[in-house]
C-alpha cells in the first residue's frame, strides 16, 4: 500500500525508526507495526505455523488472524504481540514470528502492576454506542470507568468517514471526550482491554502504561498495568468484527477485510494501488467510495446479490466503479513472493471466467457483533435471520449490551441506544432517572439492502485445501469437511479436532464461517450448530502480569519476632514455621548443623539456654464461663486451674483427632490466657469463635489474640535460677515460692513481665513475656544477666530434640490429623466430661489394641541416626511388597544420652516395648528397638533443678 | 512510674530498619510515616448490655456501629465486630485507659491492652488513595468511604485496621510481625506512582 500525505491520524511532520527483522523502517507516530509494514511495501509477514503459507495484515484490529510478531530483544521480548496495536517508537525491534515466539529465559525487570478500582458503571468500548452510554451515566450522576483499547477514543468512527450533527466525527469525539474529562466521576482508560469478567461485576482490565514509548520515556513506569475492578453495572460497546469469506486461495497477503482497508485508509493514510471489492452486503461499498474518494482505483466490485440497490451501490456505480452483481471471487493469483496479483472472477453458479490484476482485495462476507463479554457469565446468543449474525439472546444480571455489539448499526442508531444504555445503567445504580434523562438523537441513518447469506465460494476443481476458514491455524475448508465426516457434529468438538477458532485472536475471524459450514455440511439451520463459545482472557495476558508486584519483599509476608534483629546479628540459621521465620540454630565459627545443635542441647541439659518463643499462638480469654468453655474444648479439665497456675492441654476437633495443643494460663479468676502452637494459632481462634458464635452463644466468654501483643523469651537448664535472680532479684524462684507450672507478674530487668515455669525440654524452665516493643531489650537483657554462666541461644532444632528426648509429641510431626491423643499415650490427659471429639474417642475403632501408637526408638547401633518418614517392618529379611507396621516421626542424635534415638508410629506399639523391629533404608536395613517415648530423665527430676 | 520509664526506654520500633526508605519515598506531599507505641486497648462486650452505657460515659461518646470510628477526648474509638471496639490513645495512656475502660466494663464484657499488639503506619497526601489502590481491594473514594469510617481488610495478604483520620489521612494498624511486608507494599506503590506523577 501507499501513504497519501496529509490523510490519516498519524503525524507524517515527524518520522521514527525501528527495525523488522534488523531491516530500518520509517515510521511516523500514530502508526502501527502493521501499518508501517503495509507503508514499507512488506505484504509477506511470514508463513503460516503449518502448511507454510505466505501471510500479511487481513485487518487493523485485534481480530487479524496474521499480524502477530515478537517485539523487544532480551528478556523483555515477547511473542505473539499483535502487530495491528503495537505502536511504533524509536528504537523498537519487531521480527517476523507469525504463530510461534519465542520465550526469553531470564528474569524480566519491568514493572508489571496491578490496581484496584470501582464504579458504578464500567463502559467497555469507546464508539459511538459506548461514548454515549459513558457520558449519560456520568452526566445522571454514576462513577464511570471508559475503556478503550487503542490510544483514542472513538472506536470505530476513526476508521470511517462519518458526519455527526453535521460535523466530522472525530470533533464530536473531542467534544464527549472533554465533557467525560471534566466530570471528576469519571475515569478514562485508554490502550486498555477487558479481558474477563466474573461474578458480582469483578472486571480485568491490561492497560498499556508504558510499553508504547521508547525505553528512555518510561522512567520508571510500568509496562502494563492489571487492573481489577468491582463495577455495579457492565456496558458492552465492543463493537462488531468483519466476516471474511471462504474461496480457494483466500489467504494470499494483500485479501483483507474491506472494513480494515478503509480503516488504513483513515487511520494510516494507506491506500492500495488498485483495489478489487469482494462483498454479500451494502457495508463494503463505503470502502469502495473512501477509496475512490482518495483517488484509488477501485476495478471491479463483486457482489453475490444478484441486483445490488442499495444507495451505496448506486452511489458507486455513479462514480463510475463497475459492479457486478451476482458474481463471486473464484480464486486468486499469486506475485513471485506469494502475495496478492490478481483475482479471478466469475458470475455465481459459473460462467465466464475474468482475471483482473489488483494488489488488495477487500471483501465482507457481513458483521458479527462482538460480545464476547456477555459469553462469559453463560450469556447465550441467537442466529438473527435478518442481521445473519449472532447477537445476545439472554439478559446477564448487571450487563447491557450496546450498539454494534447488539447488532445494531449505523452511528445515530448506536449513539441513540448507548444513550438508553447509559442512562438505564446509571439509573440501575441510583443515579438519575432512565424514562425522564435527556433525550437520546433520533435514530436517521439510511436503510441498507439485506445482505446475502452467503458463506464460501465451493473450489472448480473440488479442491478445497487451499480455501482457509481459519488462517491463523491453518484451517481449510477440507480440513472441516474431514472433521464433519468423520462424525463430529458439535462445533466445540470441530474447534478442538481442527483447532478452528482457537488462535491468539481466539478465532474472531474464523469462527462463525466454521459453525456456518458445519451446519451447510449437515443441511440444518445455523441455529441448530451454532458457534463455539468464547472465553477468557479476551487477549492473552503473560504470567508477568498475575505475579504483578508481588516479587520479593512482597511474595508473601515473612513473619519475625522483636527479636529478629539480634538472631540475624548472631548468625541463626532460620527455618520457615508457616509464615515464620524462626532461628533453627545458631552455629559458631565453623560448625555445621549437627554440632550446633548438639552443643545447644547439651547447654541446656547442663547448662541454661534461652530460646525466642514469641511466635506461639496465645489468646486471651475473658469472662465468667470461660472454664467450662475451655473444659468443653480441651481433653483435660481446665476449669478447676486455680489463679496463678499453668496446665498443659490438647485439643480434638469432632472426629477425635488431635488438632492443637498448648499451655493454659489463668491470670485471673475470668482471665485465662491460652497458647496455642505456631502454625495454628489463627485456625485455633478461628474454632473458638466458631463455637461461640454458633454452638453456644449463652457462655459469656470474649476472645481476643494476642499473639503479637506479648514477645516470649524462654530461659531454661539447671543454671536457670542463677540468670533469673540476676534478673528479677525481687522475685523468689526458689523451688517453694514459684512452682512447676506457676505464674506470676514480676519486674525483670525493670521491665512489667508475666514469668510462667512451663517446660518444653523436662529442664527446669521460666517463660518471661513483655510486651513485642520490648521483647529486644529483654532479650538482650537476659542474655547478658546469663553470659557469666554461658547461656546459649538455641533454636527450633535444639527444642525439637530436647522435647523428644521426653517424648513429647509435636503437632503435625507425631500427628496428622488421624492420630488420637489414646494413640499418642495421653490416657491420663481425657478427663471424664463432655468435650469436642469424646463421643469419637469412645468408638470400637479408636479403641483397637492394633492402631499406630506413639513410641520411642533406640536404633541398636547408636550411630546409625533414621530418616524420618522412614517405614518400620517387622523382619530384618525382607520382599517387597512388605508389610509396613509403622513409620518414624522424629529422629534425631542426643547429646544428653551420647547417641541417636527418635520417635515413631507403630501399630500396637505400646505392648511391644523391648521387642526389635527393622528400618529397610535403600543403602541398609536398621534394627531399632521399642522404647518407652520418654527416654530421658523418666523420673522427670529435671524438672525442678 | 520507674517500671514505667524503664519500659519505655527500652522499646523498639517494629519497623526500624525500614525506617529509612520509609522517609525516603515520597509521591508529591504524599509519604507514609512509622506511628509506633499508640496505646490501644481491646473492648469486648454486649453493645445492647449495662456496660455499654457506662462505657459511654467514660468515652465520652457511644460505641461507633460498623466500620465506624469516633474521636471522643483525647481517644479514638474503633469498631472491630458486632461486640468488638479497639481504643486508640497516645503514648502512655494505656495504663489509665485500662484502667478507667475495665471499670466501666465491670464484669460485662473484656477490657485488655494491646498496644503492643499492632502498630500504626501513617499514610498521608493527595496519592494516599491512589497508593492503597495497588494494594488492597477496598474502595476508598469519597463518595463511599470518608473521615469517621475504618475497615478491617487485607493489604495484599496481610491483615491491617485502616482508619481513615483526614481526606487524604489514613492510620493503617497491622500486626508487628506483618509491619514490614504491608510497609513494602505501600512503598512500592509509592515507587510506581512517582514514576507516573514525575511525567506527567
Amino acid at each position: 500500500m501507499k501513504r497519501l500525505a496529509g490523510r490519516g491520524r498519524i503525524n507524517q511532520d515527524r518520522t521514527i525508526s525501528f527495525t523488522w527483522d534488523g531491516r530500518a523502517m520509517s515510521a511516523h507516530p500514530g502508526d502501527t507495526v502493521a501499518s508501517v509494514l503495509l507503508a514499507n511495501g512488506i505484504r509477506v509477514l511470514g508463513s503460516s505455523v503449518l502448511m507454510n503459507r505466505p501471510r500479511g495484515v487481513v485487518t487493523d484490529t485485534m481480530s487479524d488472524p496474521n499480524a502477530f510478531g515478537q517485539i523487544g530483544t532480551g528478556e523483555s521480548s515477547e511473542p505473539l504481540m499483535r502487530l495491528t496495536q503495537v505502536e511504533v517508537y524509536e528504537g523498537l525491534t519487531a521480527m517476523s514470528r507469525i504463530h510461534k515466539g519465542v520465550l526469553p529465559t531470564g528474569t524480566d525487570t519491568g514493572r508489571f502492576e496491578k490496581r484496584h478500582a470501582h464504579c458504578d458503571v464500567l463502559v467497555a468500548g469507546a464508539g459511538p454506542a459506548g461514548l454515549a452510554a459513558a457520558l449519560a451515566a456520568a452526566e445522571a450522576g454514576a462513577r464511570v470507568l471508559l475503556v478503550d483499547e487503542h490510544p483514542h477514543l472513538g472506536g470505530s468512527l476513526l476508521g470511517e468517514d462519518v458526519v455527526i450533527d453535521d460535523r466530522p466525527a472525530h470533533l464530536w469525539v473531542a467534544e464527549v471526550e472533554q465533557r467525560l474529562r471534566d466530570n471528576p466521576a469519571v475515569t478514562i482508560l485508554t490502550r486498555t482491554t477487558v479481558f474477563n469478567v466474573g461474578d458480582q461485576g469483578a472486571i480485568a482490565l491490561m492497560q498499556r502504561v508504558s510499553e508504547h514509548l521508547p525505553e528512555a520515556k518510561r522512567r520508571g513506569r510500568a509496562l502494563r498495568r492489571m487492573w481489577q475492578v468491582r463495577t455495579h453495572e457492565l456496558v458492552v460497546a465492543t463493537g462488531a468484527t468483519e466476516r471474511p469469506l471462504v474461496f480457494p486461495n483466500n489467504d494470499r497477503p494483500g485479501v483483507m477485510l474491506a472494513a480494515g482497508v478503509r480503516g488504513y485508509l483513515h487511520r494510516y493514510g494507506l491506500v492500495p494501488e488498485r483495489a478489487v471489492v469482494f462483498t454479500t452486503n451494502d457495508d463494503a461499498y463505503r470502502t469502495v467510495l473512501d477509496l475512490i474518494n482518495a483517488g484509488v482505483d477501485v476495478t471491479r466490485v463483486v457482489d453475490v446479490r444478484p441486483d445490488p440497490q442499495g444507495w451505496l451501490p448506486r452511489r458507486a456505480r455513479e462514480l463510475g466503479v463497475e459492479v457486478r452483481g451476482g458474481s463471486v471471487v473464484m480464486d486468486t493469483t499469486a506475485a513471485a513472493d506469494g502475495a496478492l496479483a490478481g483475482v479471478v472472477v466469475a458470475p455465481l453458479g459459473g460462467g465466464e471466467t475474468e482475471l483482473i490484476t489488483c494488489d488488495v482485495l477487500a471483501v465482507s462476507g457481513g458483521w458479527d457483533p462482538l460480545f464476547d463479554l456477555h459469553h462469559y457469565l453463560g450469556g447465550t446468543a441467537r442466529w438473527d435471520e435478518q442481521l445473519l449474525a449472532f447477537v445476545q439472546d439472554n439478559v446477564v444480571a448487571g450487563q447491557r449490551v450496546t450498539g454494534a455489539a447488539a447488532g445494531i448499526f449505523g452511528t445515530t442508531a448506536c449513539r441513540r441506544d448507548g444513550h438508553l444504555i447509559g442512562l438505564v445503567a446509571a439509573e440501575a445504580t441510583g443515579f438519575g432517572s432512565a424514562t425522564s434523562g435527556p433525550a437520546a438523537p433520533e435514530a436517521a441513518d439510511v436503510t441498507e439492502q439485506a445482505p446475502a447469506d452467503f458463506v464460501r465460494v465451493a473450489a472448480v476443481d473440488g479442491d478445497e485445501s487451499h480455501s482457509f476458514v481459519d488462517h491463523h491455524r491453518d484451517v481449510t475448508m477440507a480440513g472441516i469437511e474431514r472433521a464433519l465426516n468423520s462424525g463430529i457434529t458439535n462445533v466445540e468438538h470441530l474447534k478442538r479436532y481442527t483447532l478452528v477458532g482457537t488462535g491468539t485472536e481466539q478465532g474472531r475471524t474464523a469462527k462463525v464461517n466454521a459453525g456456518r459450514l458445519a451446519a451447510d455440511h449437515f443441511d440444518l439451520d445455523f441455529h441448530m450448530i451454532g458457534v463455539s463459545n468464547a472465553r477468557p482472557p479476551s487477549q492473552p495476558v503473560t504470567f508477568g502480569s498475575f505475579a504483578g508486584r508481588a516479587l520479593g519483599a512482597r511474595f508473601d509476608p515473612v513473619r519475625t519476632t522483636a527479636i529478629h534483629s539480634w538472631h540475624v546479628a548472631h548468625g541463626a540459621v532460620f527455618e520457615d514455621v508457616g509464615q515464620w521465620k524462626r532461628p533453627w540454630f545458631f552455629p559458631q565459627g565453623t560448625e555445621d548443623m549437627d554440632a550446633a545443635v548438639l552443643r545447644e542441647c547439651a547447654a541446656v541439659r547442663e547448662g541454661v539456654g534461652m530460646m525466642d518463643a514469641s511466635t506461639l499462638g496465645k489468646i486471651d480469654l475473658r469472662g465468667k464461663d470461660v472454664g467450662v468453655f475451655l473444659d468443653r474444648l480441651y481433653t483435660g479439665t481446665m476449669g478447676t486451674l486455680k489463679v496463678g497456675r499453668a496446665r498443659y492441654g490438647v485439643m480434638c476437633k469432632a472426629d477425635g483427632m488431635v488438632f492443637d495443643d498448648g499451655v493454659v494460663l489463668r491470670v485471673a479468676e475470668d482471665n485465662f490466657v491460652a497458647t496455642t502452637t505456631t502454625g495454628g494459632a489463627a485456625g485455633v481462634l478461628d474454632w473458638m469463635e466458631d463455637f461461640l458464635q454458633t454452638e453456644w452463644p449463652d457462655l459469656d466468654v470474649w476472645l481476643t489474640s494476642v499473639t503479637e501483643q506479648w514477645a516470649t523469651v524462654a530461659v531454661v537448664g539447671p543454671q536457670v535460677r542463677t540468670v533469673m535472680s540476676t534478673l528479677a532479684p525481687e522475685l523468689d524462684v526458689t523451688q517453694d515460692s514459684f512452682k512447676f507450672m506457676q505464674v506470676e507478674d514480676a519486674v525483670v530487668a525493670g521491665m512489667p513481665a508475666r514469668v510462667a515455669r512451663i517446660s518444653f525440654s523436662g529442664e527446669l524452665a521460666f517463660e518471661i513475656n513483655v510486651p513485642t516493643t520490648s521483647g529486644l531489650a529483654m532479650w538482650e537483657a537476659v542474655f547478658a544477666a546469663g553470659e557469666p554462666y554461658g547461656i546459649t541461644p538455641y533454636g527450633t532444632e535444639a527444642m525439637h530434640v530436647l522435647r523428644a528426648e521426653k517424648g513429647y509429641f509435636i503437632v503435625g510431626q507425631e500427628t496428622d490429623g488421624t492420630v488420637t491423643p489414646l494413640d499418642l499415650g495421653l490416657d491420663w490427659m481425657i478427663a471424664d466430661k463432655e468435650f469436642v471429639g469424646r463421643r469419637s474417642l469412645r468408638r470400637t475403632d479408636m479403641l483397637r489394641e492394633d492402631r499406630k501408637q506413639l513410641v520411642g526408638i533406640l536404633p541398636v547401633d547408636p550411630n546409625d541416626r533414621l530418616p524420618e518418614g522412614a517405614q518400620l517392618i517387622e523382619t530384618a529379611e525382607y520382599e517387597i511388597p512388605v508389610a509396613m507396621i509403622g513409620h518414624v516421626t522424629s529422629s534425631y542424635e542426643s547429646a544428653a544420652m551420647g547417641r541417636t534415638f527418635g520417635l515413631a508410629l507403630v501399630r500396637g506399639g505400646r505392648s511391644r516395648i523391648g521387642e526389635t523391629i527393622y528400618a529397610p533404608l535403600l543403602d541398609r536395613t536398621v534394627a531399632v528397638e521399642l522404647v518407652d517415648p520418654i527416654i530421658f530423665d523418666a523420673e522427670g527430676t529435671r524438672r525442678d533443678g | 512510674m520507674l517500671r514505667g520509664l524503664a519500659a519505655m526506654v527500652s522499646r523498639a520500633e517494629p519497623l526500624a530498619a525500614l525506617e529509612a526508605k520509609i522517609a525516603a519515598t515520597t509521591v508529591d506531599d504524599t509519604r507514609l510515616t512509622t506511628v509506633p507505641f499508640l496505646a490501644q486497648v481491646g473492648l469486648r462486650l454486649d453493645p445492647d448490655g449495662p456496660a455499654a452505657a457506662r462505657l459511654a460515659a467514660v468515652l465520652g461518646s457511644d460505641l461507633p456501629g460498623p466500620n465506624r470510628a469516633v474521636a471522643a477526648g483525647a481517644h479514638r474509638v474503633l469498631w472491630l465486630g458486632p461486640d468488638e471496639w479497639l481504643v486508640v490513645a497516645a503514648d502512655g495512656q494505656e495504663d489509665s485507659l485500662v484502667a478507667s475502660l475495665a471499670s466501666a466494663v465491670g464484669e460485662d464484657g473484656g477490657v485488655i491492652d494491646l498496644s503492643s499488639n499492632r502498630t500504626g503506619l501513617e499514610l498521608s497526601g493527595a496519592f494516599a488513595r491512589e497508593v492503597l489502590a495497588t494494594c488492597c481491594t477496598i474502595d476508598f473514594h469519597p463518595r463511599v468511604f470518608g473521615p469517621g469510617q475504618c475497615v478491617q481488610t487485607l493489604i495484599q495478604k496481610a491483615g491491617v485496621l485502616i482508619d481513615q483520620r483526614t481526606d487524604d489521612t489514613y492510620l493503617l494498624l497491622v500486626r508487628p510481625s506483618f509491619a514490614a511486608y504491608v510497609a513494602e507494599w505501600l512503598l512500592d506503590g509509592m515507587l510506581g506512582l512517582q514514576a507516573d506523577f514525575s511525567t506527567r
